[in-house]
């Protein structure tokens, strides 16, 4: 990871696991629009029911760090990034379409 | 770069503009692209849009201190610092001196799931840093349609789209968009609909496996612009367009004169050569000795330390330099001076644009007061004849700018009208020179006529033209009942005449003796009578002396008498004066 992950105002939780199942991910938000919010809400209801103590959110404000943009190739906001475990997943919107989301997160075999 | 705007004289009241610096698009669109609003470029691939966007922002960068962003969608920074640096952009340059800020967006669908609503709010966000990091003045976004195949979901795309348009103009940066053309629309996706400040068109086109590439301002909101497709080219320099009816026809015409080289012909018009600045058009059948006319107003000009531009599109010069010693010419002095220079060219080489912009460059180069075009005629391939007579008018423009005295040669196929130019371009051509075969008696000859000379009187008369190992010589032809005679048959009734007047001078001679002998014979007589006569005097005076002499002695007798016999005094007073009458008497007799 090239990018140092800086956390940033939005509140943020799950337990830091270093374990190789862990997911991360990344939401990238442009200050705290209704969608970033319902985004980070909908976010943290998907991982706590499937990806419970496996998972750290990273909330990224590209108002506060617009370079951060660059590494990640974020144009749509809101975008959800799974760094972890590889490949590199994007899933963008605000999340509101739960099926979606899990298998971008390919925590659902196939569509 | 920019060319002076005098056809938009109304310039301050139109929309500010960026300049291109592009030669030949700023003149098209009256200065530039319009300041602080979207521009799209719009073409099929590989038409150069990106370069189009690129050499607008190297442009701002280096000459209108301009700083620029460049939005890549397709390839990367990598990639395209490689493809410009061909044409000569040091992109990395102009990076490191924050002059140009090159991001590359890239997407993949296959990583993307779509999951409810969302905007493109990063896309701004790094837009605007980008921007905002070097104050930039211009943005290219090439080409922003991928954004279509990247992300799901167009009607979100396109409201953003129209978002991201309208936030470029209230930033007031000069921007850029690039757009692939599509099957009915100018782009794919129809951007046209967003972008509708100015919208220019790129097209790349293959005629008889020439390509070439055209240009048209499709759409300029708020200002006038020159509505025609125009040629531009790509060249180790980047893009310039040729606008084709550029100048307004204001050049101003010189009154100077400029010899051809051929004394003779000078004379035939009206005694001081061709029109400084003007366009001539030596046609002629093969063989005529076109190029030797050529040649040979080249040499006059480098013998004057003038520069001479040959343009040869069918011989090497190396070629024409020993084809011309056989005249006795030679050109290898005024080449290794640097008087004379030869651009030789297969019209093949390249399509009419690319030769319009290498001479175009040559003379900018080389700065000729004289130009030779060896044949013209060679550019018609196949039925091009309009285009190459679009060239060759933009080429006279060209000329006319740069106050170049300027010659074609033109090829008059055997068969067609000497008189009908191949190119129809005689309308537009100053002086034409017309060299023709004589067929007379067995043997062909070459004639020379001027068709027309603007604003010059000249001969109407037809001379002979002859190449000879010391040059060209023009001689009288004779115009007998048979015609105009040239060749063996001139030299007979040259030797004819000769004769005749052989036989008039002798006669002359032989009457001009007679009279001499006359005048001798008359001199001889006139002596002989003169010389009689002063015998006759010689005589007549001996009497009248010896009469006086005896007068004398009888006046003395007769006084010596009277004083003898003392005669007085008033008889002999008497007699006196008879005696003084009588030599008078004498001498009337």
């Amino acid at each position: 990871m090239k990018t140092n992950p800086t956390r940033t105002g939005q509140p943020k939780a799950g337990p830091v696991k270093a374990k190789s199942d862990t997911y991360v991910l990344r939401l990238y938000v442009a200050g705290q629009t209704p969608k970033s919010i319902t985004a980070f809400a909908n976010l943290k209801k998907i991982c706590e029911e499937n990806l419970a103590g496996r998972y750290n959110i990273q909330v990224i404000d590209l108002l506060e760090n617009p370079k951060l943009a660059r590494g990640d190739q974020i144009l749509a906001i809101p975008t959800l990034v799974r760094k972890l475990p590889v490949p590199i997943r994007k899933i963008i919107g605000d999340l509101s379409n739960t099926e979606r989301v899990l298998i971008g997160l390919d925590l659902r075999p196939g569509a | 770069m920019a060319k002076p705007r005098t056809q938009i004289p109304a310039i301050k009241k139109q929309l500010p503009k960026s300049p291109t610096g592009i030669q030949g698009l700023d003149e098209i669109t009256g200065g530039g692209l319009p300041k602080g609003r979207p521009t799209l470029i719009c073409g099929g691939a590989g038409c150069g849009k990106t370069l189009l966007a690129m050499e607008f922002l190297v442009n701002g960068a280096r000459l209108f201190n301009e700083s620029g962003v460049f939005m890549a969608f397709e390839e990367t920074a990598k990639e395209l610092i490689k493809n410009v640096a061909s044409l000569g952009f040091d992109m990395r340059d102009l990076t490191a001196r924050k002059k140009i800020v090159l991001d590359f967006v890239y997407l993949e669908p296959i990583e993307i799931e779509e999951s409810g609503e969302y905007n493109l709010e990063g896309l701004f966000i790094r837009l605007g840093q980008a921007i905002d990091s070097i104050g930039a003045k211009r943005v290219v976004l090439d080409t922003i349609e991928s954004l279509f195949s990247g992300l799901p979901n167009p009607h979100i795309l396109r409201a953003e789209l129209r978002r991201l348009f309208r936030w470029l103009k209230e930033k007031g940066v000069t921007a850029i968009i690039t757009g692939e053309r599509g099957e009915a629309t100018l782009t794919r996706r129809g951007l046209e609909e967003y972008v509708s400040d100015c919208v220019i068109v790129l097209d790349h086109r293959v005629a008889d496996q020439i390509s070439s590439r055209r240009l048209r301002v499709v759409k300029y909101r708020g200002s006038t612009h020159g509505t025609n497709e125009y040629p531009f080219l790509i060249d180790e320099d980047g893009i310039s367009v040729l606008p084709v009816t550029s100048l307004g026809l204001q050049q101003i015409a010189s009154t100077a004169r400029i010899p051809t080289g051929i004394p003779r012909l000078d004379a035939m018009l009206g005694g001081a050569g061709y029109y400084k600045g003007s366009n001539v058009l030596v046609s002629g059948t093969a063989g005529t000795g076109k190029t030797s006319v050529a040649v040979l107003f080249a040499v006059s000009a480098c013998s004057r330390g003038e520069r001479a531009l040959y343009f040869s599109f069918e011989e090497s010069p190396s070629q024409i330099i020993r084809n011309m010693r056989s005249i006795g010419i030679d050109l290898e002095p005024w080449v290794q001076k640097g008087l004379l220079q030869f651009q030789a060219n297969r019209p093949t080489f390249a399509g009419l644009e690319m030769h319009l912009m290498t001479i175009s460059k040559a003379v900018n180069a080389f700065k000729p007061q004289v130009v030779i075009f060896d044949p013209l005629t060679s550019f018609i391939i196949g039925d091009n004849e309009n285009e190459v007579k679009m060239m060759v008018m933009r080429l006279m423009d060209l000329m006319k700018i740069n106050k170049c005295t300027t010659l074609f040669t033109s090829l008059i196929l055997g068969g067609s009208s000497s008189e009908q130019s191949q190119l129809h371009i005689a309308s537009l051509i100053d002086t034409w020179l017309l060299l023709d075969d004589i067929e007379i008696g067995g043997e062909r000859n070459r004639g020379i006529y001027i068709l027309k000379s603007r604003g010059m009187a000249h001969t109407n008369q037809i001379r002979e033209f002859l190449l000879t190992d010391h040059g060209v010589e023009l001689r009288d032809v004779y115009v007998g009942p048979s015609g105009v005679l040239t060749g063996s048959a001139r030299l007979v009734q040259e030797a004819q005449e000769k004769a005749v007047q052989t036989l008039r001078e002798q006669e002359v001679e032989s009457r001009q003796l007679e009279l001499e002998r006359k005048r001798t014979v008359l001199d001889a007589q006139i002596a002989a009578l003169r010389a009689e006569f002063a015998v006759q005097e010689i005589a007549s005076i001996k009497i009248i002396g010896q009469e006086q002499a005896q007068e004398a002695q009888l006046v003395k007798e007769r006084a010596d008498m009277g004083r003898s016999r003392k005669a007085d005094k008033a008889l002999t007073k008497q007699k006196e004066p008879r005696n003084e009458n009588k030599p008078n008497q004498n001498r009337a007799a």
